[in-house]
C-alpha cells in the first residue's frame, strides 16, 4: 500500500485526477484489485461505485488480472485492411482464448486495440513493449513461440 | 468568444486524443515538435486570459506524453511558462492528462469530463465549452494539430496561411496516407489538391499492382470515397457532398482485395463498442446495425437488408445526441451507395466478391500450379492438406479452419493456393 500511497498524494489526493490515478496503479499492480479499489475509495472519499464506473468505462483498465505477457493485437484500419482480423484469428486459435481473456497457465492475455498509430507497420502486434510489425498471419506462431520459453 | 465571457478563470485545453483508427498527425507533431503546441497554447492564453492549460493525450501514446512532459520543463526552465511569462504579466501553466482508452474522449464535452475525473460522456451543446467548460468555466478546446498551426500563422501573418488553400478551406492539411499503399506516412498538402495526386504522386500508388477501390477519410464518421471520384479536390465541403469528412484527416486507401460490407462492418462494429451508452438511438441503432451487417458478411442475408440498414442509418443520424452517434452510419451510408451491388452479392449470392468475408470464401489448391513442395502442409496448423511430394496437394473443406497460412507461405513460383466464393462446401 506505500506505493499506492505515494501515488495518491502524487496527486495530492485530489478525486479529479482519478483516471491518473488508476493509471498508475495499473502500472504498479497489472491490474486493479478490488481491495486497492476500496483503499482510494476511502483515501480520496470517492464512492467505490464511481470508481467501479471509471474502471469499466475505459477500456485500459482491468479488473482482472494479466497474464506474464500482453499481447496487443492493432484493429485499427490500416491494419484491418491488410490482414489483423487473420493475425487475431490465429493467436485465439493458438493460445486458445478469446481477445480479452488470460491463458490457464497465465502466461499471456490477449487484448485489441483501436490504434496505436504504427500504420506504417500494419498490421501490429505488440507484446509487452515491443512492437512486431509486418506480422502476417504466417508469423503468428513463431512469435508466440519466442515469449514461451521464458 | 471566450475572451469576452466574464469571470476571471478560463482554461485553455489541447484535444490529442486522436482516436480515429489510422490517423496519426497528432502523435507526430506531439512527439516531434511538442514545442509548436506549447507555443500555440501559449498565445490562446494570453489571447483570453487564461491561466491553466491542459493537453489530453491519449493512453495508447506513451511516447507523445513522455516528450511533451519534457518539452514542458524545458519551457518552465526558459522562462516560457510559468509566471511572469519573458515580463509579460502572463501566468501560465500546463497540466499533462493522459486519457485510458475511450474514443468518444475525443468529442469535447466527453474530453472535459474526463479531464474533470468523470466517465466521459458527451452531454448536450449549447452551453458550449466557451461558456461553460472545465468546471463550469469560459474554455477553448482546439485540436493539437490547430495549436500547432497558431504559432506560424501569428509569425507570417493570416494574409500568409489564407494565401494557401481554397476559398473556403485555408492552410495546408496534413494527411495520414495509410492502407494499401506504397508510401505509408503523413503528408502536408494545400487545400485542394485531387485524391488522385495524393494516391498517386504522393504516395506512390497502390502495393503489387493491385487495382485501387476506395479511399476512406475521416475515420468512423467518415466515409468511402470510389474511384469514380479521385478527381475530387480535396476541402471541407467536398468531402461532406461525397458522403464522407475531412475529419483529422486519416486517409485509409483500400484495394480490390478489400470487402466494402466487411470495412462498413468493421467501422459500425468500432463506434458500437466505442458508443457511451448514453442515447439510445447510438446505443441500440449502432448494436441493430453491427447486427445486420454480420449477418450479411456471415452469408445469412435476407431480402430487404439494403433496406433496413439505410432506415437503421438515416435515424440514427438524425437523432443521435453527440457527434459520435450523428455520424456513425457515414460509413455505412456511403459503401450502400456507391457499392450497392457487392451487398446484392453477398446477400442474394452468398459470394464475396473481395474474397475477404470467411464464412463465404474457400481455399483450394489448382493442381495444375502446384508444385508439390509440401510447404503448405507443413505449415497448416489444422492438418488440413494432404498430398505427396511432387505432387499436387488438396486441402479438406471440412478440416480447414480459412486461417489463410497456405495462401502466404505458398512460394511465387507456384502460386498454386487460391481463394474462392460462394464456398465449396
Amino acid at each position: 500500500m506505500k506505493k499506492i500511497d505515494k501515488v495518491l498524494k502524487k496527486y495530492d489526493y485530489k478525486s479529479s485526477r482519478i483516471i491518473q490515478i488508476l493509471n498508475e496503479i495499473q502500472e504498479i499492480q497489472n491490474y486493479l484489485p478490488k481491495h486497492v479499489l476500496e483503499y482510494v475509495s476511502r483515501q480520496l472519499k470517492l464512492p467505490l461505485s464511481s470508481i467501479y464506473s471509471i474502471a469499466t468505462f475505459y477500456s485500459a483498465f482491468s479488473l482482472k488480472p494479466r497474464g506474464k505477457h500482453l499481447v496487443t493485437v492493432c484493429m485499427g484500419t490500416a491494419c484491418h485492411v491488410r490482414g489483423a482480423p487473420a493475425v487475431l484469428n490465429r493467436l485465439e486459435e493458438k493460445l486458445k482464448i478469446k481477445s480479452g481473456d488470460t491463458t490457464v497457465d497465465n502466461r499471456f492475455t490477449l487484448k485489441t486495440v483501436n490504434c496505436l498509430g504504427a500504420c506504417a507497420l500494419a498490421p501490429i502486434v505488440v507484446v509487452d513493449d515491443e512492437y512486431h510489425g509486418q506480422t502476417t498471419v504466417n508469423k503468428v506462431d513463431q512469435l508466440v513461440q519466442n515469449y514461451e520459453k521464458d | 468568444m471566450c475572451r469576452t465571457e466574464p469571470g476571471r478563470t478560463k482554461y485553455i485545453v489541447c484535444n490529442g486524443d486522436e482516436g480515429d483508427p489510422g490517423a496519426f498527425m497528432d502523435r507526430s507533431v506531439l512527439e516531434a515538435d511538442p514545442h509548436s503546441v506549447i507555443e500555440g497554447l501559449v498565445i490562446g492564453a494570453k489571447a483570453i486570459g487564461a491561466h491553466q492549460g491542459f493537453v489530453y493525450v491519449r493512453s495508447e501514446y506513451p511516447l507523445a506524453v513522455k516528450r511533451l512532459k519534457i518539452a514542458l520543463k524545458q519551457s518552465e526552465e526558459y522562462g516560457l511558462l510559468g509566471h511572469n511569462i519573458l515580463d509579460t504579466g502572463l501566468n501560465f501553466n500546463i497540466d499533462v492528462v493522459q486519457g485510458a482508452g475511450a474514443f468518444v474522449c475525443g468529442e469535447e464535452t466527453a474530453l472535459l469530463a474526463s479531464i474533470e475525473g468523470r466517465v466521459g460522456r458527451p452531454r448536450q451543446r449549447p452551453p458550449y465549452p466557451s461558456e461553460k467548460g472545465l468546471w463550469g468555466k469560459p474554455t477553448n478546446i482546439n485540436n493539437v494539430e490547430t495549436w500547432a498551426n497558431v504559432p506560424m500563422i501569428i509569425l507570417r501573418g493570416a494574409k500568409w496561411f489564407s494565401s494557401i488553400g481554397t476559398k473556403t478551406s485555408k492552410g495546408t492539411k496534413i494527411f495520414s496516407l495509410v492502407g494499401k499503399i506504397n508510401n505509408t506516412g503523413l503528408v502536408e498538402v494545400p487545400m485542394g489538391i485531387s485524391m488522385r495526386e495524393i494516391i498517386y504522386d504522393i504516395g506512390g500508388g497502390i502495393p503489387k499492382g493491385k487495382e485501387f477501390k476506395a479511399v476512406q477519410t475521416g475515420g468512423p464518421s467518415g466515409g468511402c470515397i470510389p474511384k469514380s471520384l479521385l478527381e475530387l479536390p480535396i476541402d471541407y465541403e467536398s468531402l461532406t457532398k461525397a458522403g464522407s469528412m475531412m475529419g483529422s484527416g486519416g486517409m485509409i486507401v483500400m484495394d480490390e482485395e478489400t470487402c466494402m460490407v466487411d470495412v462498413a462492418r468493421y467501422f459500425i462494429n468500432f463506434t458500437q463498442e466505442e458508443s457511451c451508452g448514453k442515447c439510445p438511438p447510438c446505443r441500440m441503432g449502432t448494436k441493430h446495425m453491427v447486427y445486420v451487417l454480420d449477418r450479411i458478411t456471415q452469408g445469412e442475408g435476407k431480402d430487404g437488408d439494403i433496406k433496413l440498414l439505410h432506415n437503421l442509418a438515416e435515424n440514427v443520424k438524425l437523432s443521435s445526441l453527440c457527434g459520435l452517434g450523428q455520424t456513425a452510419p457515414n460509413p455505412v451510408l456511403t459503401t450502400l451507395k456507391y457499392f450497392q451491388r457487392e451487398y446484392e452479392a453477398h446477400i442474394k449470392e452468398k459470394r464475396c466478391p473481395a474474397l475477404v468475408c470467411k464464412n463465404l470464401i474457400s481455399y483450394t489448391i489448382d493442381a495444375e500450379l502446384c508444385g508439390g513442395c509440401t510447404i503448405c502442409a507443413k505449415n497448416c496448423p489444422s492438418d488440413a492438406i494432404s498430398g505427396e511430394p511432387k505432387k499436387a496437394h488438396t486441402i479438406d473443406q471440412v478440416k480447414c479452419t480459412k486461417c489463410g497460412i497456405c495462401i502466404s507461405v505458398c512460394p511465387p513460383k507456384f502460386n498454386a493456393v487460391k481463394k474462392v466464393s460462394p464456398t465449396l462446401i
